[in-house]
């Protein structure tokens, strides 16, 4: 038996989801036009949804309708809930659905080859299918349990510290040539163990794969496991010659890929590196050298408050520590006060601020900051000559000068703010003890014109706030 | 379909890919992510031929298992669809354009 062909209409019906795809994607070009290409998404999912289920015959349809309403439920109530400077972890989360779904789809095939069409009455599975089969069954294996370990380290409920085993680059090199000898020896003998075999090395690779990587390299790994997740969705597209699945495959593939080189690129730091992991571990012994304790001023809510008051331009660069303090909806408040004030306020986000990509527009867009104030770090860079005060606020490494001038540091080369241009800086911090994530010194903490704020960032913006009312 | 016009498809579109995702604005790359992540979900196809379909003849228990897998994967598949498709609505509604010009600066 060759494969069932697929009638002309549904090859149509998944081309037209496929398309549609593309152009949820192609809104997101302007925050204008994003909302239509969302929708299009859903006309999209919509189609290939109804096509197969129209397209096949149905043993049972209500036990399909009730596993889409649990699911969809789930699905629903958790966007609904979940609260903006969580969403790092709910995409990794996401992932790792996409992942497990992959999975058990694939075993699914290899279980009842004869539904999907890729075998013979005699259960002999098509050769160039089982190869598919097991690609699509790896790589989803390793975005499941890749996910979940970026979910965890993450949602902060593992170490986000990075986990180093001993000759783990063996390891992995010899785990994955043995997937890959496998998925090719599937080709040949189509047992179980086969595919089992693969299916448990996938999943420990995924495993060892994430646990070597720290914190501030999430926005890397969570694009990584973004690109994986369409990979296994491609995969499994050419065993079951979906046009839908295939085209966003391909899509979801490229767009996790180039958003994990937009990452690298920010942080000058190849993706091989980023990937071979421990960054953040021996970076403090290297970096962090034990310098000379250098004076350093520290200022009150009441001295910032004033300065920023008299300000004619003032340029607000958050980091992590924005999202971890909740400080995005003060900060916001502060602006509006400072703008009432006739003070310009301009916020200023790097690539790799936060914990994913984009992550810092988000809360910004949260709190009602309104999109055409932030700006990327390129079109920024050159203003901060004329700005009377760059407030910095859970960030460090990204305005560090170190990565322009000190070629021993960790961080050199990774593009940086020129914070240092600005008349005042302004700087909140918890403590002046803690670095940031890549373990330097920052020169910017004992410069003339930096002023120290010690306190929570959330508190200190308030404190700021109050003292601008009087 | 053959194996080549399904190759040619893939590589049309991650062609497509590239130029599309390049053009997105990076304000806006974890909606992206959040909407890859939903569209990703269209593996949903496969988990419902497996949930559809009746028990190969033959080989009843891997039947059985397989369409327990798809239905698993069917239900997997659709938190990622609804909670992909509204996470990333909620997302962009917020992101709004100035409402009201910048109050001119007054003299000191």
């Amino acid at each position: 038996m060759e494969h069932v062909a697929t009638p002309a209409w549904a090859m149509l019906a998944y081309l037209i989801s496929g398309v549609l795809f593309i152009l949820s994607l192609r809104g997101l070009s302007s925050p204008s036009t994003s909302q239509r290409g969302n929708r299009y998404g859903m006309i999209g999912m919509a189609i290939a949804v109804v096509t197969t289920l129209v397209n096949h015959s149905i043993a049972s349809l209500p036990e399909i309708l009730a596993a889409i309403a649990i699911g969809g439920a789930i699905g629903w109530v958790t966007a609904r809930k979940i609260k903006m400077t969580d969403m790092p972890q709910l995409v990794a989360a996401f992932h790792s659905l996409v992942g497990l779904a992959a999975v058990l789809v694939g075993w699914a095939a290899y279980l009842n080859p004869q539904a999907f069409g890729i075998a013979g009455p005699d259960g002999i599975i098509e050769a160039q299918s089982r190869v598919e089969m097991g690609l699509g069954i790896a790589i989803g294996a390793i975005t499941f349990s890749g996910s979940i370990i970026a979910f965890l380290k993450l949602a902060g409920k593992m170490s986000g510290a990075p986990i180093m085993l001993p000759g783990r680059h063996i390891i992995n090199l010899g785990t994955l040539v043995a997937i890959i000898g496998l998925t090719g020896y599937f080709m040949l003998d189509q047992s179980l163990w086969v595919i089992a075999t693969i299916t448990a090395l996938a999943f420990m690779i995924g495993f060892l794969l994430i646990i070597p990587i720290g914190g501030a390299d999430m926005p890397v790994v969570v694009s990584m496991l973004n690109s994986y997740s369409g990979w296994a969705a491609a995969a499994m597209g050419f065993t079951l010659h979906n046009t839908a699945m295939i085209i966003t495959g391909a899509l979801v593939g490229s767009s996790g890929a180039i958003l994990s080189y937009i990452m690298c690129k920010a942080m000058n730091r190849s993706f091989i590196s980023v990937i071979a992991g421990g960054f953040g571990a021996e970076a403090g012994a290297t970096g962090g050298e034990a310098k000379e304790q250098r004076p350093w001023k520290r200022g009150s809510a009441e001295d910032a408050a004033f300065l920023l008051g008299e300000a004619e331009q003032v340029i607000i660069i958050p980091g992590y520590g924005m999202a971890v303090a909740q400080a995005q909806h003060v900060l916001r408040e502060m602006g509006d006060q400072l703008k009432a004030k006739g003070v310009r306020v301009k916020y200023a986000i790097h690539p790799v601020a936060g914990r994913m990509p984009g992550h810092m527009n988000v809360l910004l867009a949260e709190a009602n900051v309104p999109y055409d104030e932030v700006f990327e770090l390129e079109d920024i860079n050159s203003e901060f000559a004329q700005t009377d005060v760059a407030f910095i606020i859970g960030a460090n490494d990204v305005v560090n000068p170190a990565a322009k001038t000190d070629k021993s540091s960790p961080i050199y080369g990774m593009p940086v703010f020129d914070v240092e241009k600005a008349k005042t800086i302004m700087f909140i911090k918890r403590s002046m003890g803690g670095v940031g994530y890549a373990g330097v010194d920052n020169d910017v903490f004992y410069m003339d014109q930096t002023m120290m704020l010690l306190a929570d960032a959330k508190k200190m913006v308030e404190d700021i706030i109050k003292a601008l009312a009087h | 379909m053959d194996f080549i016009s399904i190759l040619s498809i893939f590589v049309m579109a991650c062609f497509v890919g590239y130029y599309v995702v390049w053009s997105v604005t990076p304000a806006l790359h974890t909606p992206l992510m959040a909407v890859t992540n939903a569209i990703s979900s269209v593996i949903v196809v496969g988990a419902l031929i497996a949930a559809a379909a009746a028990p190969s003849t033959g080989s009843g228990q891997a039947g059985d298992m397989s369409k327990w897998l798809g239905l698993l994967a069917v239900v997997l598949a659709s938190v990622n669809i609804f909670g992909g498709f509204a996470v990333t609505a909620r997302m962009l509604a917020m992101y709004k354009k100035k409402d009201r010009p910048a109050p001119k600066a007054e003299a000191k």
